[in-house]
């Protein structure tokens, strides 16, 4: 954290400050690890055995904030009697198909909830196609609100039992054997967690992408998530689970997506062949109790503000003229698409994945294999100009004479260049004043897509194919010399309108007759009152340490999500200390210091009549709002590809066996075995090293931002590997000296850091070494520092959840002194791969 | 004059983030300083210079790995100013030492003379350069750029004496909670160069971080110097005047040998 | 991690960042900073040696002396600009006169004997140039009367600034953070005097009849002994902070200046006797006083560059300190 978001950490500073405990857990210490209590080596990609035991523990010891548990969580729900779990399977779930290498879900669900035969169940099958299980983090899979429940927890297929017998296997011993963690500094590491939860303690694990870039990368959270709500860390002030996004807008680019499978505000983006219009796609996705039934309203108002008056009841408000998926259209996908030829174009849009993107050749051979590609960035990064300088140019694998991409470069403005809001990692949306024009050519993205839009629909006609962008509302006010196209009318666009032409004031004023549009249901409110409120400034000593107004959060400027759950059932703050919001029974009301994340009237007493639809038909105990049955889910009944339960299995590629389960690898993980994608073997003696990747203070990403600047190119100049002394000795590594980096993928050169700070580990008796590498550099991109690029170390194995890399944990070998070159490298490599 | 302005550079907070480096830079329009891998931990930029007025040092020891932004000090007795035969170097209604570009003619004397090694002549423009404390932001009622930028409040900018004060708190604060290894450096107005106007809490050694342990202003001695120079300055006089004496050393055969045979 | 560091500085109980150095190393050029030490001390003993010589009648010595101190302080003067870049810096020198700043002192002194300098080595030529040519250049009274007179009172002016130039060097050396050089401080003036006495002896030697210069020759030995003198006295007092004088490049610059200058001197005495001896030993000096002069830079260097030399006698001073003071309960362990 302190590397990557320095700025957010003088707040973990400040809490240590007062008295705070904080650990820190990485395979390489970083920055952080030299400024928290307790620092925990840990193997790469072995978080889940980790987590695994610290809920063994808190279950085997009974530490559980029980009261919490019982009220909020679905500990007490009797899962279906066809569900089999790991510990019977050996490493498996019920429900897999070999063949396939998918689950059915349908095993998983609530007793008597469980689908009819060949009726759809979200997760597995249909959700691994089209990374379906990414839109549930909101859009709230379907499960019925009132399940069967056994509230003594005694019932051996009650969630919390499944729980203990699954997670029972996850001990101290087995910590110390697959991470590395002694027996020692687990047992302080539980006592200090479990310790400072409950009534009027809570902790807070905060995580990025040394959790999510894994091929179980989604169960990494999901084990993190059952700790917390066991220990009644969710909700409430001072817990949760923190997502350290990545780029500055990263939250913005998902809420209102740049995903190919999500529509604004997680809605799933409809199916080609599984939904035939609108009230058929309301049907199949999403469930119907929780603020998830309200769905209808927020897609019609999101259809009324895209195609305006065009947009009727008649014409399922437009439903039919939104794109749908066929499929996996996700990057990896896609750059195997452009390799075979069926993807003839491509925009890159503030991204670089001839640097950024694992296995960087396979992206070199999809982008040279266009008929064009159009790069809009602020400098000339090396996925614009892989054709001149692409390491395969040096190889023979490609010859600039053969490229017959076309490729368009459209200057970018920066930040700086244009007014618009940032989202950051706590939903905050923030408006930012342009500071200067932008140089020259360069243009805003907003600029840019509103006058293609101009331009493409100057080009079209009447055609009825024509007519979803033809009658796109696409008439933002225009000012200045280069028209560029107000970015406070789209916000207000984001936030809606209501029948009276008036920005919405609340997403629950929106309707599904039509009447309101909405570009952004969680967006609704940033408008209110006809103010941007996201450019609220007041400092914070001038309110509350809530802040609100400081910007403004979604929704409805809340700033802690589900804290309903920051009161007892009966509406009390569980202590003094931590009171947070609570019902106010004379007034009727749920009041406190934060925006209530619930019903306002909605008494703790409430319990929803048979029948009841949306919010109503939860009780005033639940606070989960957006699940279906308004509690935390310790056991997923549906929505995911890979488990209802984290499961520890070992990487895609790693050098010890997975002493677990006789199951090695996430048997659903999405692995693409092809010519342009080799493999390392698992447990290979040709490949010993544990090899994870990361970023530094002073780069940014794929370097496009920091590599051309010399403040910060001088700060790192040069990439670099970290092994330990142990390795460097073995291996004959000099600090300073270089090193070759060898996978099945190819090798690459870089210099070397000899350090403590990366300690080998113990796994399974046996001494594992880590290479660290930072992952900043490319060979150009008008970088003052250049070098190979260390993603094309990287194979294309993916989470089959989300689709995200797994670029946190592979093997490799590593080699003293500088790679070979040409056609050596190629020989190389081959000898590698067949050893 | 105003109040004494200066820095406390709390390194058991500070990140290295090098976010004052680069705000330096920024600011100051100070170039880069080259790009080398120096494999010094994560220090690529090196020490203090010409071109690089923050430095943030970076020291891995067993279990630690310390931090910490280095500055000029602000000497109050300053060496670098004292020797400064232009006057390029002044000190500021701050009680501040900066150097005036258009002054400077590169003499470079300031460089060794510096008990820090901070100052240092920039080779493409022969001048001598280090941190300002922002002097122009100072005047504009602005705190430096570098402290503005530091996350965690590691640089803390205010007028020293209620820096002093703050900071002994801090290592009180500290020691109470077990870290007996912190400790001040340059806070003292009785040290050798009359206290720092950029103090600093560490957690080890001044040399570890590349400080000297005991920095004694060289113009302390300059009284004295001046009396040896004076000394020597008559004895050579007297020495030339012992030169002419026919008889000066009568009783050393061959050097009266060589006196006889004068003319 | 703490193994790195040990593994680059051996010395037990010695730390460092990286064996980087603590202050920053001297950073003039060579050959312009030490050539114009030995040429402004060269100058500054000369022009006492003339002014000496004038008043006591060996005018051969006397004109030869002044043209040395003439030359020395001129040359020094064009070596010094160039150190500084670009010419006109040095006016910059002039803005103030600072006692604090031994250039300041030093430029100001530089400035004033080379005036004077110049001024008697006129006097001292134009008798030596063909009287139309005089006339011509000078206006008629000017080079009868006046100038012998302004010559003469200028050498005796020169005597006051000369022995300032010959030994505010030293000063300049010491009053700084470079550990050879400040704690030298007590010593450095001898020496340089010394060998600013040796030079002019030297040159008085090499450039007068052998017959006139015999007080050059007495000059010579006595710089020469006194350098020599200055540096034992220096290497023995100082501690760890004389060994840069003693060690690598600067060891054997300052041993071959020691056996230049010593050897020399020893000559200088018989050196009366033939042209060869005079060559060798006013040869002998002047290299030695030049290699004391890129000796003595190198010194400081070295003594800069590795930070031992700054953090160690520095880090005794402080323990010294700490243990006769009452310990404070309060603080912590060391
Ligand atoms: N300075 C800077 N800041 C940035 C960025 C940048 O490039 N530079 N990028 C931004 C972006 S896009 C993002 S996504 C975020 C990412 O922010 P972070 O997630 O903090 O970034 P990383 O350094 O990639 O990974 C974090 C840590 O995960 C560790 N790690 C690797 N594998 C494992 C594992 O299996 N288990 C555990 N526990 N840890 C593991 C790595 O050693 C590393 O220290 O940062 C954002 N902020
Ligand atoms: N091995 C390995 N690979 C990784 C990761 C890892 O940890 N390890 N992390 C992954 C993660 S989390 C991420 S986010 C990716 C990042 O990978 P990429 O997104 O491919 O890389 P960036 O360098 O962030 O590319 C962003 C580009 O946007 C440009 N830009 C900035 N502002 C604007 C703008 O306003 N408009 C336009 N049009 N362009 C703009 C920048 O100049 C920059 O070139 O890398 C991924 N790859
Ligand atoms: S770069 Fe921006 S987003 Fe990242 S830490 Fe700094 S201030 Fe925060
Ligand atoms: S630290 Fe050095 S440069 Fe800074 S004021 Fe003191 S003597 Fe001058
Ligand atoms: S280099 Fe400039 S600032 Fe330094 S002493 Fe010389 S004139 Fe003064
Ligand atoms: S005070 Fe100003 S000049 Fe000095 S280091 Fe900080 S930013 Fe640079
Ligand atoms: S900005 Fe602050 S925290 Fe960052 S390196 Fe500088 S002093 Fe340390
Ligand atoms: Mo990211």
């Amino acid at each position: 954290m302190a590397e990557c978001h320095p700025v957010g950490y003088q707040w973990v500073m400040e809490a240590r400050d007062r008295g705070a405990k904080v650990f820190h857990i990485d395979p390489h210490f970083t920055r952080t690890s030299a400024t928290v209590d307790r620092y925990l080596p840990i193997r790469a990609g072995t978080d889940i055995v980790l987590l695994g035991a610290l809920i063994n523990h808190v279950l085997a010891n009974e530490l559980d904030f029980r009261e919490y548990v019982l009220a909020y969580t679905n500990a007490a729900t009797i899962i279906s009697a066809r569900y089999r779990d790991t510990e019977d399977l050996d490493g498996l779930f019920s429900g897999f198909d070999p063949e396939t290498r998918r689950y059915d879900p349908a095993s998983w669900s609530y007793e008597g909830d469980e689908p009819g035969e060949g009726e759809p169940r979200e997760g597995g099958i249909r959700h691994a196609e089209a990374a379906g299980s990414d839109s549930y983090g909101a859009r709230g899979a379907g499960a019925s609100a009132q399940p069967p429940a056994d509230p003594t927890l005694r019932h051996p297929r009650c969630v919390y039992q499944i729980l203990k017998r699954h997670f029972a296997r996850y001990t101290p011993e087995r910590v110390a054997e697959l991470c590395g963690i002694s027996e020692e500094e687990f047992a302080e590491l539980a006592e200090a967690i479990t310790a400072n939860s409950g009534r009027e303690r809570t902790t807070a694990w905060v995580y990025s992408v040394g959790w999510t870039q894994h091929s179980v990368g989604v169960q990494y959270i999901r084990a993190a998530s059952i700790l917390q709500l066991l220990l009644g860390n969710m909700g409430r002030p001072g817990g949760g689970i923190m997502a350290l996004r990545g780029h500055a807008s990263i939250q913005g680019s998902t809420d209102i997506p740049t995903l190919f499978n999500l529509l604004p505000g997680y809605i799933a983006m409809p199916h080609a062949l599984r939904h035939d219009g609108l009230d058929h796609y309301l049907e199949q996705e999403g469930a119907d109790t929780g603020y998830w039934g309200n769905r209808r309203s927020y897609l019609v108002s999101l259809l009324k503000a895209w195609w305006g008056d065009a947009a009727t009841e008649d014409n399922d408000f437009c439903f039919g003229y939104l794109p749908r998926l066929t499929g996996d259209h996700s990057h990896y996908a896609t750059v195997m698409g452009q390799i075979d030829g069926t993807v003839k174009g491509y925009f890159v849009v503030g991204e670089n994945p001839a640097v950024g993107s694992a296995n960087g050749k396979a992206q070199r051979l999809g982008l040279a294999n266009l008929d064009w590609l159009v790069v809009r960035d602020l400098t000339l990064v090396e996925t614009a100009t892989f054709w001149k300088d692409a390491p395969e140019l040096e190889t023979g694998e490609l010859r600039t004479e053969d490229i017959g991409t076309e490729v368009f470069f459209m200057p970018a403005a920066s930040h700086v260049e244009k007014e618009g809001t940032f989202t950051n990692t706590q939903r905050l949306l923030q408006w930012r004043e342009k500071a200067l024009d932008p140089p020259g050519d360069c243009r805003s993205d907003l600029w840019f897509y509103y006058h293609l839009g101009k331009l493409i629909r100057q080009r079209l006609g009447g055609d009825r194919i024509d007519r979803p962008v033809m009658e796109l509302t696409w008439d933002y006010p225009e000012e200045g010399e280069h028209r560029e196209p107000s970015a406070a009318a789209v916000l207000r666009e984001i936030n809606g309108t209501g029948p009276d032409g008036r920005a919405l004031s609340s997403l629950r004023q929106l309707k599904p007759d039509g009447s309101t549009t909405c570009g952004c249901w969680i967006y609704c409110g940033v408008y209110a009152g006809e103010v941007n409120q996201a450019a609220r400034r007041r400092p914070g000593s001038e309110q509350s340490w809530i802040a609100p107004e400081w910007g403004w959060a979604w929704p409805a400027n809340r700033r802690i999500l589900y804290n309903r759950a920051s009161a007892d059932p009966d509406g009390r703050p569980w202590s003094e200390r931590k009171a947070y919001v609570w019902w106010d029974a004379d007034k009727g009301l749920w009041t406190g210091l934060d925006i209530p994340d619930f019903d306002e009237h909605m008494p703790p007493d409430y319990r929803p009549p048979e029948g009841a639809r949306a919010e109503a038909a939860l009780a005033g105990t639940d606070p989960f709002i957006m699940q279906s049955d308004g509690k935390g889910w310790l056991f997923v009944p549906s929505g995911l590809s890979d488990g209802p339960l984290p499961a520890h299995y070992e990487p895609h590629e790693s050098p010890v066996p997975n002493t677990l389960y006789g199951q090695r690898a996430n048997p659903a993980r999405r692995i693409l075995d092809r010519p342009e994608n080799p493999y390392n073997p698992p447990m290979s003696s040709r490949f010993p090293y544990v090899f994870t990747t990361y970023r530094l203070t002073e780069h940014h990403t794929a370097g496009g931002m920091s590599r051309p600047l010399p403040y910060l190119a001088e700060l790192q100049p040069a990439p670099f590997c970290e092994v330990s002394p142990r390795l460097a000795a073995e291996v004959g590594l000099v600090n300073g000296g270089w090193a070759t980096i060898v996978t099945a993928r190819t090798a690459i050169e870089l210099r070397v850091l000899v350090t403590e700070r990366v300690r080998p580990l113990r796994i399974a008796g046996k001494v594992v070494h880590q290479i660290g590498v930072p992952y900043h550099w490319g060979y150009g991109g008008g970088g003052m520092v250049t070098g190979d690029v260390p993603n094309d170390l990287m194979p294309i194995v993916l989470d089959p959840n989300v689709f995200i890399q797994e670029s946190k944990a592979g093997t490799c070998d590593i080699l003293p002194g500088r790679r070979p070159h040409g056609r050596a490298l190629l020989d190389l490599i081959e000898r590698y791969r067949h050893g | 004059m105003a109040e004494r302005m200066g820095f406390f550079t709390d390194t058991s907070v500070c990140i290295g983030c090098k976010a004052c480096e680069v705000a330096c830079k920024e600011w100051n329009d100070v170039p880069d300083d080259g790009f080398v891998f120096r494999a010094t931990s994560y220090d690529n930029t090196g020490s203090l210079g010409a071109d690089t007025w923050r430095h943030v040092a970076f020291i891995e020891q067993d279990g630690r790995w310390l931090m910490s932004s280095d500055v000029c000090k602000h000497c109050t007795q300053a060496a670098c100013l004292d020797v400064c035969p232009t006057g390029a170097l002044f000190r500021t209604e701050f009680d501040t030492v900066v150097v005036q570009p258009d002054i400077c003619n590169g003499c470079g004397y300031c460089v060794p003379a510096c008990p820090y090694g901070v100052i240092d002549r920039r080779e493409r423009d022969g001048r001598a350069w280090k941190c300002t404390m922002c002097y122009d932001r100072l005047r504009g009622g602005m705190e430096p750029a570098c402290a503005k930028a530091c996350p965690t409040d590691s640089i803390q900018f205010g007028p020293l004496d209620e820096l002093r004060e703050r900071a002994e708190a801090r290592v009180e604060r500290l020691h109470a909670d077990g870290v007996l290894e912190a400790r001040l450096y340059g806070e003292s107005p009785d040290d050798g160069v009359g206290g720092d106007g950029a103090f600093f809490l560490l957690l080890d050694e001044p040399e570890t971080y590349g400080l000297p342990p005991d920095p004694v202003v060289t113009t302390r001695d300059l009284p004295d110097m001046w009396r040896w120079a004076g000394g020597a300055a008559l004895t050579l006089a007297g020495a030339v005047a012992v030169s002419f004496l026919r008889v000066s050393f009568p009783r050393v055969p061959f050097l009266q040998a060589s006196f006889l045979r004068r003319r | 991690m703490a193994r790195r560091q040990d593994e680059m500085v051996p010395e037990a109980g010695f730390r460092s960042y990286y064996g980087q150095p603590v202050i920053k190393p001297p950073i003039w050029h060579e050959p312009h900073m030490p050539a114009y030490l030995y040429l402004g001390g060269l100058s500054g003993a000369a022009s006492v040696l003339a002014a000496t010589a004038h008043l006591s009648g060996h005018e051969r010595l006397g004109a030869a002396s002044r043209m040395a101190a003439f030359v020395g302080a001129s040359a020094g003067s064009v070596f010094l600009v160039t150190e500084l870049g670009r010419p006109e810096r040095f006016l910059n020198m002039l803005r103030l006169l600072k006692f604090t700043s031994p250039m300041s002192v030093g430029s100001w002194t530089l400035a004033a004997h080379g005036g004077l300098t110049a001024i008697a080595a006129a006097a001292a030529v134009t008798p030596l140039l063909p009287a139309p040519m005089v006339s011509r250049i000078l206006p008629g009274c000017l080079g009868g009367r006046v100038l012998p007179f302004i010559g003469d009172a200028s050498a005796m002016a020169s005597a006051v600034t000369g022995p300032i130039m010959a030994t505010y060097t030293a000063v300049l050396l010491a009053d700084t953070a470079v550990p050879a050089w400040h704690e030298a401080y007590r010593e450095l003036p001898f020496l340089f005097a010394g060998s600013a006495l040796a030079s002019a002896g030297a040159v008085g030697m090499l450039s007068t009849p052998r017959a006139e210069a015999a007080p050059a020759r007495a000059s010579a030995a006595l710089g020469a002994v006194m350098e020599t003198a200055a540096g034992i006295v220096m290497e023995s007092r100082l501690g760890l902070e004389g060994e840069p004088y003693r060690r690598g490049k600067a060891g054997l610059l300052m041993k071959a200046s020691r056996v230049l200058t010593l050897g020399g001197g020893l000559l200088a005495p018989i050196a009366g006797r033939s042209r060869a001896l005079t060559a060798l030993s006013g040869l002998a000096i002047t290299a030695g006083a030049l290699c004391t002069r890129f000796g003595l830079l190198e010194a400081g260097r070295t003594s800069a560059a590795d930070p031992r030399y700054t953090v160690v006698p520095q880090r005794e001073r402080a323990e010294a300190r700490r243990l006769t003071v009452v310990p404070d309960p309060a603080a912590p362990p060391p």
